[in-house]
């Protein structure tokens, strides 16, 4: 640097001042502008500036340059560049100086301003506040639209900043305050970016304002009541709130793990959570309305009751398999309590729907409908959740632009506030000044081009890579089809076994599977190491759509297995609950197979590594992977929920045990991921892909099942019925043959479902909406370039207008300065 | 959930809901951190609104704060008196903002104040520098900083002028969702 000037005093001065102080604006300004006078690169302007320091030290006006940056002014307004001084390349607004008056202008500025300036804050929120209050009750005038702090040439009046304004705008602001909504007044409060005495001043004087109309009578009797009705609510949500957050379900686990790991780690530890709440919800949902009526009134016990071995918490078969878990159980009749004929007893009473005697008419259940419309309903409001939570964390990390300011981003948002462990907080520092480095590289030397052999050589390796992953995966999936059709032959065939040993074979095929699901990501991994992608980004994405790949084809062969071929003809008396028993398999096995994959993969690995290969690098925790076994995990609770109504509580268990598990292994064994990690974009398709392939799928399987296929005739709510569908038939019917009106209803339900041309046109409705939306989208990124544009626009106008102003008032000293000059001369 | 608590009136509490982003209870636990720190400084009783500033020595050393490089910095933005002193309101506002539920605007501009290390509005090439220094703990050479400073502004800054301004750097966070994510603290 040329010149280092010491302003370290002013710049103490400056740090200690209040945000709220206006008076300091000035010594402020002084100090940037010291500042930026070291930084400038010295050139002719510069010594021109300096000399204009020393020529003008006698006058009185205190006179500053103006900070401003090195910054190329664009070739095509070369006619701005006439105020500067002749001939130079630099900007003009370095080598100016400018007069008090100027500066006072430009410090008084409403951008410059904003930040700082209390009376600001204040009228930007009266414009806010204003603008609510006319969209709640009417359409707003376009000229009462002006929100930005950068006010145009109509609104701009003469409006000084002081004290006056500001109690005159505070005013104004405690009316609006007071006219909106409570919820609207509430969430404008909080967004306010004021301390939080004066927010609690501003609504303390908004209530009392609304307590004097009250008082006064002025209001209305029905908007009273509302009031009321509103603050009750407000009320009894904040109570709500406060009980769940009271719960406090992990939030120390939670934040000890945040607080080491950062925002990436514990998003998966955040993901087991909302998957423990979907399923605590289709628990509560199927344990009140088919597993307690059914457990209150028990069928006939069966002939042949096992007994308890201890391998059924495995298989799920056995002592299980006639009992309120799975579907074989349920009955297929109406569950009644019969009124008291003899002596006090209340007997449950089997009817087919026949009533007798003094049947009491409370205690109906309607067993097959109560199935039916449950997993119909349970499906429908988890559909509801998902695609409002999708939707939500869409909106959350959707960017319109792509952007390409990646070091600023770097820079000034990559910072982890969560991490709180010294050592982590070393480790991110490190990775940020790594990841700066390789950016700063990367923008560099971006014109580092391939030749074309190695584009060929690179095209190969990645189409190696692909053939494996490929190959792998339908190598694997053809193994389960005919590994699935020879149990499914030897379920046939082999009745003369020990029971115990026929049990236990049951359990090859979630064997097989959980071992393949286990083995075959760790190939992918080494594909993708071979492969060794430039960008961690595309990275992930690759390896999550290989795994994806990977478990939707294995869910497909089981569906085609469980649904097509058991289904179809297996001799058993029961498939619904052979089926429910595999997924039971199924998710204990893969349980079973995580913990395994945990103490090796982590564990035993981290111990080699330290006694053995002696380095200090412990295993990286991989988030992806491990979501997708947790979406593949939900995917069979939702298949199995139709077949075995308890399976939310297994999986309750599962993601119970699974939280403390993984939480004491990655506290135990692993280290913070070295590379960036991209949380609300992962976080957004995990929901994605938990609500697309994992839900969808299993609705559909479901959907399927219930319209499609035939029951088996000797078990379950739906013995005698074609399809299960039938159960909800036949009831409309019943109340068709009761009432005429409903016939009505009826034939709509009929029309609307059974028909496929409604649902052509619901698609087609859907997909035009859809169209629009992306239509409006592409328009909106449009308005955005063009808004940059007029930015920069008036960026260019500012300095104009500061310039011209500048010269004005030069040229209006000027004759008395030279005046001046030549009397000191002579 | 009872009202047995003696610290806070009713409507003082209720102010404090309306006015930050935490439930009653979350507002009683924050007050008990609080004076966790300075048990006999902090009164037991703030029904008639004690002045009591707790030392910025003592907000730095609370285990959220200790370890991060830009904790003198939030303390600075949001304590009253600019220089890290804070009252019971300051600690909740910071709180409060830092927390999941405030939105993206009101997050960016208090960053932006964090960022902003001589209080002029602006984020400027030094108040830039010095944040890369704190990011990677003075590891990068004065090259690099100088070369990365000067790309952080070409690439934010919109309207020419050198430095960021206030609606640079908002239109720069709505370009990185991570932001929501990553400005945050758990307490």
């Amino acid at each position: 640097m040329a010149r280092n000037v010491n302003f370290d005093p002013h710049l103490m001065e400056a740090g200690m001042e209040s945000p709220v102080d206006e008076e300091d604006v000035h010594h402020s300004f002084n100090q940037i502008i010291a500042e930026n006078s070291q930084s400038v690169a010295p050139s002719e302007a510069f010594e021109l500036q300096q000399l204009q320091w020393e020529l003008t030290e006698e006058v009185e006006d205190s006179v500053h340059p103006l900070p401003g940056q090195g910054h190329e002014p664009r070739e095509e307004q070369q006619d701005q560049r006439d105020f500067g001084w002749g001939g130079d390349e630099t900007d003009p607004l370095i080598a100016n100086k400018w007069s008090s008056a100027t500066l006072r202008i430009l410090s008084s500025m409403p951008s410059r301003t904003i930040g700082r300036n209390r009376g600001a804050i204040i009228s930007q929120y009266y414009n806010r506040t204003m603008q609510l209050r006319r969209r709640r009750q009417s359409r707003p005038s376009i000229k009462d639209l002006s929100r930005s702090a950068r006010p145009s040439i109509r609104g701009y009046g003469n409006e000084e900043d002081t004290t006056d304004a500001e109690a005159r705008k505070r005013e104004h602001l405690v009316n609006n305050l007071q006219n909106l909504s409570v919820s609207d007044r509430v969430r404008m409060l909080r967004e306010m970016p004021l301390s939080v005495a004066e927010k609690s001043n501003l609504r303390g004087l908004a209530l009392q304002k609304e307590r004097q109309t009250q008082a006064s009578g002025q209001m209305h009797c029905c908007s009273q009541l509302k009031y009321y009705t509103i603050i009750a609510a407000r009320q009894g949500w904040y109570s709500w709130l406060s009980f769940l957050h009271s719960l406090q379900l992990w939030q120390v686990p939670l934040k000890r793990v945040s607080g080491r790991f950062g925002t990436g780690v514990l998003s998966y530890f955040v993901f087991i959570k909302t998957l423990l709440l979907f399923n605590v919800f289709l628990f509560l949902v199927t344990g009140a309305f088919l597993v307690l009526p059914q457990a209150l009134f028990p069928p006939d016990p069966s002939a042949d009751k096992r007994s308890f071995y201890g391998l059924e918490l495995l298989t799920g078969a056995g002592y299980f398999t006639d009992s309120v878990m799975y579907y074989g159980y349920y009955a297929n009749y109406t569950l009644q309590k019969s009124c008291r004929v003899d002596g006090g007893h209340h007997n449950t009473s089997l009817t087919n729907g026949t009533m007798r005697g003094c049947i009491s008419n409370h205690h109906h259940y309607n067993m097959p409908l109560a199935y039916f419309f449950t997993i119909g309903v349970a499906f429908f409001i988890t559909c509801i959740i998902l695609v409002y939570s999708m939707s939500k964390s869409f909106g959350r990390s959707f960017r319109i632009d792509k952007s390409h300011s990646v070091l600023a981003m770097k820079v000034l948002c990559s910072w982890d506030f969560k991490v709180v462990k010294e050592t982590s907080v070393k480790i991110m520092s490190e990775n940020i000044c790594t990841q700066l480095k390789e950016l700063l590289a990367e923008v560099s030397h971006k014109d580092d081009t391939k030749t074309a052999g190695q584009k060929l050589w690179r095209l190969m390796v990645h189409a190696l890579a692909w053939a494996i992953c490929i190959g792998s995966t339908t190598a694997s999936v053809v193994s389960i089809f005919y590994f699935s059709d020879n149990m499914h032959r030897n379920l046939k065939e082999r009745f003369h076994e020990d029971p115990l040993l026929k049990e236990a074979s049951m359990l090859a095929l979630p064997v097989l599977v959980s071992f393949i699901n286990l083995l075959l990501p760790g190939l992918f991994n080494l594909s993708a190491w071979m492969e060794d992608y430039e960008s961690p980004s595309v990275r992930t994405y690759v390896s999550i759509s290989r795994n994806l790949m990977l478990k939707v084809s294995i869910l497909g062969v089981l569906c085609y297995h469980w649904l097509g071929r058991v289904a179809a003809d297996s001799g058993l008396t029961c498939w619904e609950s052979y089926v429910g028993q595999e997924l039971y398999r199924f998710l204990i096995m893969e349980f079973i197979f995580t913990l395994l994959d945990t103490l090796f993969g982590e564990l035993l690995w981290r111990l080699f590594s330290e006694r053995v290969l002696r380095r200090r690098r412990r295993p990286v925790f991989d988030i992806a992977r491990n979501v997708l076994e947790l979406i593949y995990g939900q995917t069979l609770a939702w298949l199995g929920v139709l077949f075995t109504p308890l399976l939310p509580a297994v999986q309750i268990l599962k993601l119970l045990l699974l939280f403390y598990i993984k939480k004491s292994s990655v506290m135990m064994n692993c280290q913070a991921p070295r590379k960036p990690y991209r949380v609300s974009q992962m976080t957004t398709i995990f929901i994605t892909l938990l609500c697309f392939p994992s839900f969808v799928g299993a609705s559909v399987c479901v959907t399927y099942t219930m319209w499609s296929i035939k029951p088996s005739s000797s078990c379950g709510p739906f013995r005698e019925l074609k399809t299960m569908f039938q159960a909800g038939k036949r009831w409309v019917e019943k109340l068709e043959e009761g009432n005429q009106n409903l016939s009505v209803l009826a034939n709509a339900y009929s029309y609307l479902v059974e028909h496929p041309f409604f649902l052509f046109l619901g698609a087609g409705i859907f997909l035009i909406v859809i169209y629009f939306h992306s239509q409006v989208v592409d328009g909106q990124r449009k308005i955005i370039s063009l808004l940059q544009e007029q930015i920069e626009n008036e960026g260019e106008d500012k300095k104009f207008l500061i310039s011209r102003l500048q010269s004005i008032h030069e040229q209006r000293r000027g004759p008395n300065r030279r005046q001046r000059r030549q009397d000191s001369s002579c | 959930m009872g009202n047995k608590q003696t610290t806070f009136t009713a409507q003082q509490l209720d102010a404090y809901q309306d006015c930050t982003y935490f439930t009653r209870k979350e507002i009683l636990r924050l007050f008990y951190r609080y004076r966790d720190l300075a048990p006999q400084l902090v009164p037991l009783d703030y029904t008639n609104h004690p002045d009591v500033t707790l030392p910025y020595e003592l907000i730095g050393s609370m285990p959220e704060l200790k370890d991060n490089p830009f904790r003198q910095r939030i303390a600075e933005v949001f304590s009253e008196d600019g220089q890290g002193n804070m009252t019971l309101d300051d600690f909740l506002d910071m709180f409060s903002v830092l927390s999941e539920m405030a939105p993206r605007d009101l997050k960016a501009y208090y960053a932006f104040k964090i960022y902003d290390f001589n209080n002029d509005d602006f984020i400027c090439k030094s108040d830039l520098e010095k944040t890369l220094n704190k990011l990677t703990r003075n590891e990068l050479t004065e090259d690099e900083v100088r070369m990365v400073c000067e790309k952080v502004i070409d690439e934010a800054d919109l309207d020419n002028d050198g430095r960021l301004s206030l609606e640079d750097f908002q239109h720069m966070i709505v370009q990185a969702p991570e932001f929501l994510s990553t400005f945050h603290i758990r307490i």
